[in-house]
């Protein structure tokens, strides 16, 4: 964790599409009335993700307007999870795992590859396609090392396919899913280990 | 009562509410926690872990602001295991906290200095660097240093529930926690000084205070605040004979331990443009002169005048002043006086012209009614009240005039008097909600009496007060809300005009006409000298303001931290003042000024002191000698003044700007800097603000 400020440059204002606006009425009435504040974590994740995956001063507004609450309650919340970034994101926002089961099954082999392709934590590829940052776990340990790429998870990396995943992203290219060793989930590497002969 | 709870405190019993906290039960025991967060005019937080006790049975300390007592709960607060537990929250506090003491405002009045006295220890263990962390801007009046916040959240619980202007918030976790207002806006409140005392370190302390004293080498005074018609209890802190600083005392009636900026931050007003000598008009300039000059050229003028003398007192007045006036005028045989300068068309006995409720009593009503009165601006400790009223529940506010933030939800439903008709013939929805309440109230505010229409307005408050049964055996729901400080006491003594006298604007129409060829100007500052013609003006105040600068003599008076005298509150409570420092140069206490210059005139009044002055004023108004006390007035009465038409016009509001409303206020730079801040703010709103 560190400090976490808004961003310096700004856009000058924001506003949820007609789709989003329908999506946060929904989330809204999932809570009694008077109680709207409470959407306010939904809301500013669809802030996020309709903001190219970062969240505008602008947009913290939008969202504090939108459930009647004061602007420091929504600065607030956006400024306590990291998941809210604050700044701005590459198309592909790859949150790597540094804890320790990560860690001791190559994690820093994955950074040495994300500083040699991206850049530093927090940085953004000259193409605009890839940032990095590194997080705590993220609940996949049986596939270490492994990373989050927007939605998905990449397990079972080593420095060579975590290379490739990269290109593959950065050129648009089509990229499976899960372990990248050929695994399947979280059962055993090479195939079944038990209960295979007939039943 | 049957359903109280023992409970045992270091083996003292005592016997409280259930619900009570352990905290409290402790201090009901005389025993003294320890404690950085809690504070008992906010909710609880229990983030600070310094009020950890001992409680039998329990398996760990337990935080004692949070927990409430249990039925036959045995405490211990003294025991080596609750010693050696503060003794380690402490630790943790004073990991980030710089040791800067020696260059900290709050030294000396600090209260983590003080229990890290009790339980800190004297070498840390840390050898880490300690957090920095940015300082946030908060507008003038307050100074950040946050790298000393211990995130108590005292101040942000202060600004959402007390002040209601939700703009501090704490930003980011754990040990990069910050405490910030949103994008550093200054502060939108009239109460934002308040965060400084409630602060337990030094990350907010006083900007204009700064680095000026300490709080061993100041003389405290405690006195009563004249910046409002409340009258809170204040403490002036003087050093040599300049004011340093003004803090908030206890006084749960009126201003519980609040205080309002303007009150607060106003002194350095105290010490500049003060009129320290007589000054006497020659050719057309003010020219420095002595006592005895001054008196012999009004002598001369009101001895060679054509026409009547007339007397208007002003808004920071004492009570004494405009008794020992009162009488001069008396003497001199001219019922031409009056103390509303604002105009206001008030009369009749003193429950037509106070806060009959009282301010504590705010918080027994179920229904408000504004008319004509924002007093967020007028009164802000009292609006405080009413939004403590307010978010206790079940307390629907409606308002006629101009549509404000008050900091509270009320519905404005309309601008001007036909409001107010409309709710008298019951043709409104708000009339059932006031007629169905069982003690519902209103405040007349300025800004509806203040017009030629005034007492037409006042008649109809009254008939709506009668219909809606707001004046019953033990309720007095009709409230004149006043903006100055001096402006009851003035009623109360009868500096009203009398027999055929001419009030304000006829004064002012008799000056125009030559009927008046004198006019006392008794710190009356807020009347245009163009409209006084050519009458003689003779200012009697403490400040060079407008009232001065068109005078013709001056008469350098005390300011209200320079005598002992008695203000009314608009709730009729006198409250005596104390002298925290002595009037600059020349200037001397107000009745003393009208003693001597009856002296002059051949019309002695008959006291030399001031309690001879008392003794005198106390006969005719008994109730001005029983201070502190909550006098009732009765019942309001139909004022006797014919009733004009009403003006549909909107109820303009009573003050214009928050920041400048009387004399001492306009020579404050601070107050200044607050109102510079306060633009700013409305240039920047969309980008901040909360109410847009």
């Amino acid at each position: 964790m560190s400090v976490r400020r808004l961003y310096d440059k700004q856009p000058d204002s924001f506003a949820f599409t007609p789709e989003n606006m329908d999506w946060s009425a929904i989330q809204i009435a999932k809570y009694p009335a008077g109680r709207q504040a409470s959407a306010v974590l939904p809301l500013l994740w669809q802030a996020q993700r309709q903001g190219g995956g970062w969240l505008s001063e602008p947009a913290i507004r939008f969202v504090a307007d939108m459930l009647d609450m004061p602007y420091m309650r929504a600065l607030e919340v956006a400024t306590f999870y990291s998941m809210f970034n604050l700044s701005p994101v590459g198309e592909y926002f790859v949150q790597l795992c540094g804890t320790t089961p990560c860690w001791l099954r190559g994690a820093d082999d994955l950074k040495a590859v994300c500083r040699r392709q991206i850049g530093e934590p927090g940085d953004i590829s000259e193409d605009g396609k890839l940032s990095w940052i590194e997080v705590e776990c993220l609940g996949a340990c049986v596939n270490a090392p492994m990373v989050q790429v927007n939605d998905d998870f990449y397990e079972d990396l080593t420095a060579d396919t975590f290379e490739r995943l990269l290109e593959d992203l950065r050129h648009g290219r089509n990229v499976m899913t899960g372990p990248q060793n050929g695994r399947q989930a979280s059962a055993p590497e090479g195939g079944p280990t038990v209960l295979k002969g007939d039943m | 009562m049957s359903d109280r709870v023992n409970v045992t405190v270091d083996g003292i019993a005592v016997e409280v509410e259930p619900g009570t906290t352990i905290l409290q039960a402790c201090e009901e025991a005389g025993v003294e926690i320890p404690r950085f967060c809690y504070h008992e005019r906010l909710s609880v937080a229990g983030n600070c872990r310094m009020c950890l006790v001992e409680v039998e049975k329990a398996p760990k300390p337990v935080a004692s602001c949070a927990m409430p007592v249990a039925p036959d709960m045995v405490v211990n607060t003294q025991s080596d295991s609750v010693k050696s537990a503060r003794e380690g929250v402490m630790e943790f506090l004073l990991i980030n906290h710089p040791l800067d003491c020696p260059i900290c405002d709050q030294g000396g009045e600090c209260d983590l200095q003080d229990q890290a006295l009790g339980y800190g220890v004297d070498s840390s263990r840390f050898k880490d660097n300690k957090r920095a962390v940015e300082e946030k801007e908060m507008g003038p009046l307050v100074k950040t240093v946050m790298t000393r916040c211990i995130h108590c959240t005292r101040c942000v619980r202060f600004a959402t529930e007390v002040a209601g202007v939700p703009e501090i918030g704490a930003i980011g976790r754990g040990e990069d926690m910050e405490i910030t207002t949103y994008l550093e806006a200054s502060l939108e409140s009239e109460m934002s000084g308040n965060v400084i005392d409630l602060c337990p370190v030094g990350a907010l302390t006083s900007k204009p205070y700064a680095f000026t004293a300490r709080p061993w080498e100041l003389r405290k005074t405690e006195t009563i605040d004249a910046m409002d018609a409340v009258g809170s209890n204040i403490r002036v802190d003087v050093r040599g004979r300049e004011v340093m600083r003004i803090l908030p005392r206890d006084n749960e009636a009126i201003n519980e331990e609040w205080l309002s900026d303007k009150s607060r931050f106003v002194w350095d007003g105290l010490n500049t443009q003060r009129l320290d000598r007589p000054y006497l008009r020659v050719d057309d300039k003010l020219q420095a002169t002595d006592w005895p000059n001054a008196f012999d050229a009004i002598v001369a003028r009101i001895e060679a005048g054509s026409g009547q003398v007339a007397a208007l007192a002003g808004d920071l007045v004492c009570t004494e002043g405009q008794f020992a006036l009162k009488s001069l005028m008396e003497k001199l045989g001219s019922p031409h006086l009056d103390c509303r300068q604002d105009g206001a068309k008030l009369s009749g006995p003193r429950a037509n012209y106070l806060f009959n409720t009282g301010i504590a009593g705010i918080e027994d009503a179920d229904a408000l009614l504004l008319i004509g009165t924002n007093p967020r601006l007028e009164a802000a400790v009292l609006n405080a009240r009413i939004r403590k009223r307010w978010m206790a529940g079940d307390f629907p506010i409606a308002a006629i005039g101009q549509p404000t933030d008050l900091t509270y939800d009320a519905e404005f439903i309309g601008a001007g008097p036909q409001t107010l008709a409309e709710l008298v013939e019951g043709r409104h929805g708000f009339a059932d909600v006031l007629s169905k309440a069982e003690r519902p109230m209103l405040i007349l505010g300025q800004g509806a009496l203040a017009r030629s229409d005034g007492a037409g307005i006042f008649a109809q408050a009254l008939a709506l007060a009668d219909k809606t049964n707001m004046i019953l055996e033990g309720w007095n729901g009709f409230n004149v809300l006043h903006t100055a400080a001096g402006r009851v006491g003035g009623m109360d003594v009868g500096f009203l005009p009398g027999e055929g006298g001419r009030d304000r604007n006829g004064i002012i129409e008799g000056c125009k006409s030559g009927d008046i060829s004198t006019v006392i100007l008794y710190g009356a500052d807020e009347i245009d000298r163009a409209e006084l013609g050519g009458a003689f003006v003779i200012y009697v105040g403490s400040h060079g303001d407008r009232g001065a600068h068109g005078a013709d003599v001056i008469l350098p008076a005390a300011a209200y931290t320079e005598k002992q005298a008695i203000f009314v509150n608009t709730e009729g409570r006198a409250q005596m003042s104390e002298r925290a420092a002595f009037p600059p140069g020349d200037a001397r206490e107000d009745w003393k000024i009208f003693r001597a210059l009856s002296d002059h005139l051949g019309a002695t009044l008959e006291f030399d002191t001031v309690d001879a002055l008392r003794a005198v004023m106390f006969e005719l108004t008994p109730h001005l000698a029983r201070l502190d006390e909550l006098v009732s007035a009765g019942e309001p009465e139909k004022p006797v003044a014919n009733v004009t038409e009403l003006d549909a016009a909107a109820f303009a509001p009573a003050l214009t700007d928050y920041y400048f409303t009387n004399p001492i206020a306009r020579a404050s730079a601070t107050m200044a800097a607050c109102a510079e801040a306060k633009r700013e703010r409305a240039k920047a709103i969309g980008g901040t603000g909360t109410d847009g």
